[in-house]
């Protein structure tokens, strides 16, 4: 149980933050971890808010609930914040990422009492800048990894590489804008307890 | 050597479908369980698969063919979930009277209405009384296993009755999760090939299926019918012998987890299961002696065994997610709590609703389930026996 | 008609022995069945006025009138349920309509 690190993802449908929770189990599966990456069902539509989750462990994972307590809670998009209470049931020892182009004490005084480790990642951005296109999962995904530190940097890095290059095998502009959108992420994802 | 992988329960399920490569697939697309003759249509568009694929205009249909292809000697399979199920309602016993084992996936799913898409077991448990075998899937995992077994089960000679494979609609249809996957070769050869005991396109035997059947013999094909059920026990743990060997996994009508020298106990079945695990393991770890019976098969009934294992306990409280409305209790426990009377000493037994529609069940809604269980047991009064779970006053 | 494994199907037979979902592993076995006492109305031929144009006997559901080398014989009496559609088809009034007695 202890070794369980369980993440809640929100983002607005068509945005990619199912996908997202699926490439984070994805990337810890390759990692040679038990893994669970499952999104929220409903009737929602692009736009509406959507839930995700991922369970990363050293264990095989049998719950099969929603997750209510996760050690971490990702933001795809930073104006859900207020509108769905994403900082619920958080961790006092998680950290809450969120994709913004704003510092980390920007972010804190929309989210009300909330004194724990906090992280923010121009996810956007540096998609758009290394990818073209805005999909901020690449970016997110890196953010997580880093500030969890669930597996080494190089170990990540080899993975993904390993793993893009087996989902992208004739586009190989695509695999290097995603490598250089991670390898970015990883680098100015940052928290302000610094 | 086993394939680690990481699939959703839906793509366990087309994965399986695939390396078993049935003559035919006829199916007609419904939530949650649309994925799986989606995925199983690009394997037949990329011809890794000789199965001919029947899109069909609704479930009544599917169910149709199925039973016209398995007539005609041909391996069939499909998949559905809730209404879709409830559509092929008259053809589901169509097919097991006419012994025709066709293989199908059922995604559980609650029945309307007020209409809902997620899990519960009111479409599977609806359909419990039509004759077909009932496997019951606690994960990915499992549903890949149990539908692999199923072509064996229902095939076999002394039994040919049609197998429906469950497992919760998105919870473990649409989570990926670890699984590890036979090779190709091995499946085939598990699975084996399709030898009907007669067939419509058997030039050797003319034969009519499906006729009339009056007063004066229809008596003796239901008798034979229920006969051909209780060989399935048997040859379900045949079929499970021989997967074990093959994999390491084992199946059996039930699994009975940290159930020695336990004195209350859950019975649960499909994905609860596994987060019951987890607070067994919680409260063991606290001194307390709980256990579960996770039902795997629930047709054929294991009546037998299920009292012998729960014969022991003090007080056991039986899950169902899904109304009868008997208006005392839910399916499962009916089932459960008759199993029981033959016992001298019966332990005091519960039923609890839970999970309607959907309804998330957490570890600590299991644990509130075991602490009634303790009260019951230093009371020895069982209350309120049909209970639901989690349920807004 | 008989089981695959040749025991005669009949209500003597068994549940272990009958054929599994009561498939039937014999063509024509509606021969089996004799529906002839069904009939409350006999129909009759009349040779002496049957030209044999043969429009009666397509006309039959139950196939009692026997065609033999392109003419019709006597009627099946064990399977003529006493219909009288053959009666409507004569153009000749080669076939009577008379009561049943039995």
């Amino acid at each position: 149980m202890s070794n369980m690190m369980e993440v809640r993802w929100h983002g607005r449908g068509g945005q990619g933050a199912k996908t997202a929770a699926l490439l984070l189990a994805d990337a810890a599966f390759d990692a040679g971890k038990y893994v669970q990456g499952f999104p929220e069902y409903g009737p929602e539509r692009m736009g509406a808010p959507i839930t995700a989750y991922t369970r990363i462990s050293s264990d095989k994972i049998t719950i099969h609930s929603n997750i209510y307590e996760p050690d971490y809670v990702v933001v795809v998009d930073e104006t859900l914040i207020g509108v769905v209470d994403v900082m619920k049931g958080l961790k006092p020892a998680g950290a809450v990422i969120v994709n913004t182009e704003k510092k980390p004490d920007e972010i804190r005084r929309c989210l009300e009492n909330y004194d724990g480790r906090l992280y923010t990642i121009d996810a956007q951005r540096i998609s758009q800048e290394a990818l073209g296109r805005p999909f901020p999962n690449t970016p997110m995904l890196g953010a997580v990894v880093k500030v969890s530190g669930m597996m080494a940097d190089d170990e990540f890095i080899k993975t993904m590489q390993h793993s893009f290059e087996h989902k992208f095998a004739s586009k190989t502009e695509v695999v290097a804008g995603n490598m250089k959108a991670l390898v970015r992420s990883m680098q100015e994802v940052h928290g302000d307890e610094n | 050597m086993a394939i680690r992988e990481r699939l959703s329960g839906n793509e366990a399920i087309a994965y399986a479908m695939k390396q078993i490569n049935p003559d035919v697939v006829a199916a007609f697309p419904i939530t949650p369980s649309t994925e799986i003759p989606q995925y199983f249509s690009q394997y037949v568009a990329d011809q890794a698969v000789d199965t001919g694929l029947i899109l069909v205009e609704s479930e009544h249909s599917a169910m149709s063919a199925c039973i016209g292809s398995q007539s005609a000697g041909a391996r069939t399979m499909t998949a559905t979930s809730s209404c879709g199920l409830a559509l092929m309602w008259e053809m589901l016993y169509v097919a097991a009277s006419n012994r025709l084992p066709v293989t199908m996936a059922v995604v559980n799913r609650a029945l309307s209405g007020p209409i809902n898409i997620h899990a519960d077991h009111s479409d599977s448990m609806g359909a419990r009384d039509a004759g077909w075998i009932q496997l019951y899937s606690e994960n990915n995992q499992e549903a890949y296993d149990n539908f692999i077994q199923a072509v064996r089960i229902g095939e076999h000679a002394q039994v040919q009755l049609p197998v429906m494979v469950c497992q919760d609609g998105f919870i473990t249809s649409h989570s990926i999760e670890n699984i590890e996957l036979m090779e190709d070769e091995v499946v085939k050869n598990f699975v084996g090939q399709y030898e009907p005991v007669t067939s419509l396109l058997n030039p050797h035997e003319a034969i009519a299926i499906g006729p009339y059947d009056s007063a004066a013999y229809y008596m003796e094909h239901k008798r034979q019918q229920a006969e051909a059920m209780k060989n399935a026990c048997q040859v379900a743990k045949e079929v499970a012998t021989d997967f074990e060997a093959l994999t390491g996994r084992r199946y059996d009508y039930f699994e009975a987890y940290r159930m020695e020298d336990t004195e209350t106990a859950i019975v649960v079945l499909n994905s609860t299961a596994g987060t019951a695990k987890s607070t067994v393991d919680t409260l063991r770890a606290a001194g307390k002696k709980v256990g579960l019976l996770k039902i795997r098969m629930f047709r054929p009934f294991p009546q037998e065994e299920i009292c012998q294992a729960l014969a022991h306990l003090k007080a056991v409280a039986v899950m169902d997610r899904s109304e009868g409305f008997s208006a005392a209790g839910g399916p499962v426990f009916a089932e459960v709590r008759s199993a029981l009377y033959p016992l001298e000493q019966r332990p005091q037994i519960i039923n609890y609703i839970y999970g309607l529609g959907g309804r998330d069940v957490t570890t600590q809604h299991i644990e509130m389930v075991y602490e009634s269980l303790f009260d019951i047991m230093e009371t020895n009064d069982p209350g309120e026996v049909y209970r639901y779970l989690s349920v807004r006053e | 008609m008989k089981t695959k494994a040749g025991i005669e199907i009949n209500e003597q037979i068994g549940w272990k022995a009958i054929s599994p979902g009561g498939i039937v592993t014999e063509a024509g076995s509606a021969q089996h069945f004799k529906t002839g006492d069904w009939r409350t109305m006999r129909p009759v031929w009349l040779q002496e006025k049957c030209r044999q144009c043969l429009l009666c006997a397509p006309t039959c559901p139950d196939s009692s009138i026997p065609v033999v080398e392109r003419k019709r014989e006597k009627f099946d009496y064990d399977h003529c349920k006493g219909c009288g559609i053959c009666v409507k088809a004569c153009p000749f009034e080669a076939i009577e309509w008379t009561k049943e007695i039995k």
